[in-house]
C-alpha cells in the first residue's frame, strides 16, 4: 500500500462521533444482558443449581434497565443508538419510544414472574437441555423486536424469538409436544417468510429499511410503487403472528403442549409482538396503509372476538381454553387499530398491556389448577377450593380481570375502546365487545365453578391426597392478580403511559426528528 | 466410508482444513472470508474426521462439547460488542489498536474478537448438528 493517494475522510458524515454516556447504553442493555446470560448459562449448563438464580438475576437487571429506559423516554422523547456507530439510515439503529419502552418493561416483568413459576415445574433434564438458555434468548428476541428501529432488524428478532420458542415448545420431546411444535413451527415460518419477502419488496421500492426514513418516504408519497401489495403481505404476516381470526388455528393447537410457565410466556409476549409490529408499521411508518386497512382490521377484530369467545365456551381442556382467551384479547386490541385514532389506539395499547399481564396469569392459573387436580379436563376437575383457598382467591381475581369486570384492570381499556367505537358510530363493534365480555365471563365462570366450587369428581384414595401448592407456584399467580387489581383501582399511570405511547405513534415527526435530525 | 486410504488421509485433511479455516477467519477483515465461512470450513473438517474415524474421536479431539464452544462464541461476540462502552461509542463499534509483539506489529480490533465469536458459534453449532446426525447413522 503506497502512501500516495490517501485522502482525508470526514468520519462524521458516516458515523456517530459524539461521545455516548453510560446512560445511552440503556437502549441496548435489555437485549445485550439476556444474550450474555444465555451464553453464560449454556457454558455452565451442567451446574443446574445456578440456572434459575442466574437467570432471575439477569431478568431483574433487564427490568431495571427497561424502567430506566422508560423514565428516560418519558422525559426526553424517543432515544436511539446506532449499532457500530454507523449513522442511520444506513446503519442499523435501536430507536425507543414510549410504546417500545412500555412493552419491553412488561416483557421483563412477565419473564421474571414466569421464571419463578418455572422453577417449580421443570425437571433436571429440561435444565440440562438449556430451558433457561432458550428462555433468555426468547426474552432477548422479544425485547429486541420492541426496541429496534429497523424493519430488517425486526425480522431478525422475530427469528430469534421464534427459534427459541421452538426450543421451549419441543423441550421434553413427548409426542404431543412434537405434534404441537410442528404445527406452530410451520405456520409461524410461513408468516415469517411472508414478512421476509415483504422486507425485500420494501427495500426494493424504498431503498431503505430504517423505520424513520421509511416514514419520511411514505409521507412524501414518492414511493410510487405498489405500496398496497406489500401492505397486504405485511398485514397478513403480522395478523398471523398475532393469531387473529382466521389465522388463529396454530395457537390453541400448540400452546398447551409445553410447561405452563412457557405457555404463559408465549401467551403474554408472542402474539403481542405481532400486534406491536402492526401498530408500528400501520400507524407510524405507513399511515396511509393503516387508513386503507382500517375497515378490514375492524372486521378481523370483530370476527376474532367472536371466534375467541366461542372457542372459549366450547373447550373443556382448561389449558386449551386459555389459548382461546388469548385470541379473544387480540380481537379487542385490533379494535383499536381498526378505529385508528388517538383515543382508540391508546385503548388498544392499554388493553395490550393488560392482556400481557393477565394472559400470563391465566395460563399460570390453569397450570396450577391442572397440576393440583392432576388433569386438564374440566369434567374431571373439582374440589380445588377446599385444597387451596389462596389459589381460589387469586383465580377469582384473574378470571374477573380477563372478563373485564371491575375492580380489575380489564375494565378501563375496554371502556375506552367502547367509547371510541361509539364516537365513530361503530355500533356492531360495541355490541361485539360487550357480548365478548359476557361470553368470556360465562366461559371462565364455568371453569371457575367446575374447578373450584363443585365437589371433587375423581376418586382419590386417602393415600394420595392433593399435593400442596408450593410458594413458587402460588406467588407468581398472586403477583399477577395483585398487579391487575392495583391497575384496576389506580389506572391513571398505565393509562397515561398508553396515551403517551399512542400519541408517540401518531406524532411521526418527533420520532423522525429524534432519529434523523437533518430530516 | 471406513476405507484404509480415507482413514489415513482424514486426520491430515482435517488438520489442513482447520488451519485453512483460521486463515480464512483472520483474512476476513479486509478480504473475502471471515468468521462465518471460517467456522463452516472448520465444522466440515470435523465432519470429514467424523465420517472417516467415527464420532467419538472427534468429540475427544474437540475437548469441549460443541454446544459449549458455540456458547463461548456467543459470549465473546457479545462482549466484543460491549467493549465500546469504554470508548463512549455505541454497541458493536469497532475499536482498533496495534500491539508490538516480538518486533512484529499486530493490528487488533474488537471486530476481530466479534469474528472469532462468530467462528466459534458456527463451528460449535454445525459440529453439534453434524455429529448428532453421524451418530444416528452409525447406530
Amino acid at each position: 500500500m503506497a502512501a500516495t493517494g490517501v485522502t482525508k475522510v470526514d468520519r462524521s458524515l458516516a458515523m456517530v462521533t459524539e461521545a455516548l454516556g453510560a446512560w445511552d447504553w440503556l437502549v441496548i442493555a435489555p437485549v445485550a444482558l439476556p444474550l450474555l446470560g444465555a451464553a453464560a448459562l449454556l457454558l455452565i449448563r451442567k451446574r443446574i443449581a445456578w440456572h434459575a438464580p442466574a437467570s432471575i438475576a439477569i431478568m431483574l437487571l433487564m427490568l431495571a434497565a427497561d424502567v430506566g429506559l422508560l423514565i428516560r423516554v418519558w422525559n426526553e422523547g424517543p432515544v436511539h443508538m446506532a449499532m457500530g456507530s454507523w449513522l442511520p439510515p444506513f446503519g442499523i439503529i435501536f430507536a425507543v419510544d414510549t410504546l417500545g419502552a412500555v412493552f419491553a418493561t412488561i416483557t421483563a416483568f412477565i419473564g421474571l414472574v414466569c421464571a419463578v413459576y418455572a422453577t417449580a415445574e421443570i425437571d433436571t433434564t429440561e435444565y440440562r437441555y438449556g430451558y433457561f438458555t432458550f428462555y433468555l434468548l426468547m426474552l432477548a428476541g422479544v425485547t429486541g423486536a420492541f426496541l429496534t428501529g429497523d424493519v430488517f432488524n425486526l425480522y431478525v428478532w422475530f427469528e430469534v424469538l421464534l427459534i427459541s420458542s421452538f426450543g421451549l415448545l419441543a423441550l421434553g420431546s413427548n409426542p404431543i409436544q412434537l405434534d404441537g411444535t410442528f404445527k406452530y413451527a410451520i405456520l409461524n415460518l410461513v408468516a415469517t417468510t411472508l414478512f421476509l419477502i415483504t422486507v425485500g419488496l420494501i427495500y426494493g421500492i424504498a431503498g431503505t429499511l430504517n423505520m424513520a426514513d421509511l416514514a419520511i418516504k411514505a409521507r412524501s408519497g414518492d414511493l410510487g410503487a405498489p405500496v398496497m401489495s406489500f401492505g397486504v403481505l405485511l398485514t397478513f404476516a403480522f395478523l398471523m403472528k398475532a393469531a387473529a381470526f382466521p389465522l388463529n388455528a396454530w395457537l390453541p393447537a400448540s400452546y398447551h403442549v409445553t410447561r405452563s410457565a412457557s405457555s404463559a410466556l408465549f401467551a403474554a409476549l408472542l402474539t403481542k409482538v405481532g400486534v406491536y409490529a402492526l401498530l408500528r408499521t400501520l400507524v407510524l411508518v405507513f399511515p396511509e396503509l393503516g387508513e386503507t386497512f382500517a375497515p378490514v382490521l375492524l372486521i378481523v377484530a370483530n370476527s376474532t372476538m367472536i371466534a375467541g369467545a366461542l372457542g372459549l365456551l366450547a373447550s373443556n381442556d382448561i389449558r386449551r381454553m386459555v389459548g382461546w382467551a388469548v385470541i379473544s384479547g387480540i380481537g379487542v386490541i385490533l379494535v383499536g387499530l381498526g378505529l385508528g385514532e388517538a383515543a382508540a389506539l391508546s385503548g388498544a395499547i392499554a388493553y395490550a398491556i393488560h392482556s400481557m399481564v393477565v394472559m400470563a396469569g391465566l395460563y399460570l392459573l390453569a397450570g396450577a389448577m391442572s397440576w393440583l387436580a392432576g388433569t386438564d379436563s374440566l369434567f374431571k376437575m373439582g374440589g380445588l377450593a377446599v385444597h387451596s383457598p389462596a389459589l381460589l382467591l387469586c383465580g377469582l381475581g384473574i378470571v374477573l380481570a380477563t372478563a373485564g369486570l371491575p375492580p380489575f384492570s380489564g375494565l378501563w381499556p375496554k371502556a375506552i375502546l367502547v367509547e371510541a367505537a361509539l364516537s365513530k358510530a361503530a355500533y356492531v363493534t360495541v355490541g361485539i365487545i360487550l357480548v365478548n365480555g359476557l361470553l368470556t365471563t360465562i366461559a371462565l365462570g364455568r371453569m371457575f365453578a367446575f374447578g373450584f366450587w363443585r365437589a371433587a369428581q375423581m376418586e382419590r384414595s386417602e393415600l394420595a391426597p392433593f399435593p400442596l401448592l408450593s410458594k413458587s407456584r402460588i406467588v407468581p399467580v398472586a403477583t399477577i392478580a395483585i398487579v391487575s387489581l392495583a391497575g384496576g383501582l389506580y389506572p391513571e399511570p398505565w393509562l397515561a403511559a398508553s396515551r403517551q405511547a399512542a400519541a408517540g405513534l401518531l406524532d411521526a415527526a418527533t420520532y423522525i426528528n429524534a432519529v434523523l435530525p437533518e430530516g | 466410508m471406513r476405507t484404509v486410504i480415507f482413514r489415513t488421509v482424514a486426520p491430515f485433511l482435517t488438520a489442513l482444513m482447520i488451519i485453512f479455516s483460521i486463515f480464512i477467519l483472520l483474512r476476513g477483515h479486509n478480504e473475502p472470508g471471515g468468521g462465518f465461512i471460517g467456522g463452516l470450513i472448520a465444522a466440515s473438517a470435523n465432519a470429514v474426521y467424523g465420517i472417516a474415524c467415527g464420532v467419538s474421536p472427534v468429540r475427544r479431539s474437540l475437548k469441549f462439547h460443541p454446544m459449549t464452544i458455540a456458547a463461548a462464541g456467543l459470549f465473546i461476540a457479545t462482549l466484543a460488542g460491549m467493549a465500546s462502552i469504554f470508548a463512549q461509542a455505541g454497541f458493536l463499534t469497532g475499536l482498533w489498536t496495534t500491539v508490538n509483539l516480538f518486533g512484529q506489529t499486530i493490528d487488533l480490533s474488537t471486530t476481530l474478537f466479534f469474528d472469532i465469536g462468530v467462528y466459534l458459534v458456527v463451528l460449535g453449532t454445525f459440529s453439534s448438528i453434524g455429529l448428532a446426525l453421524e451418530e444416528r447413522e452409525m447406530e
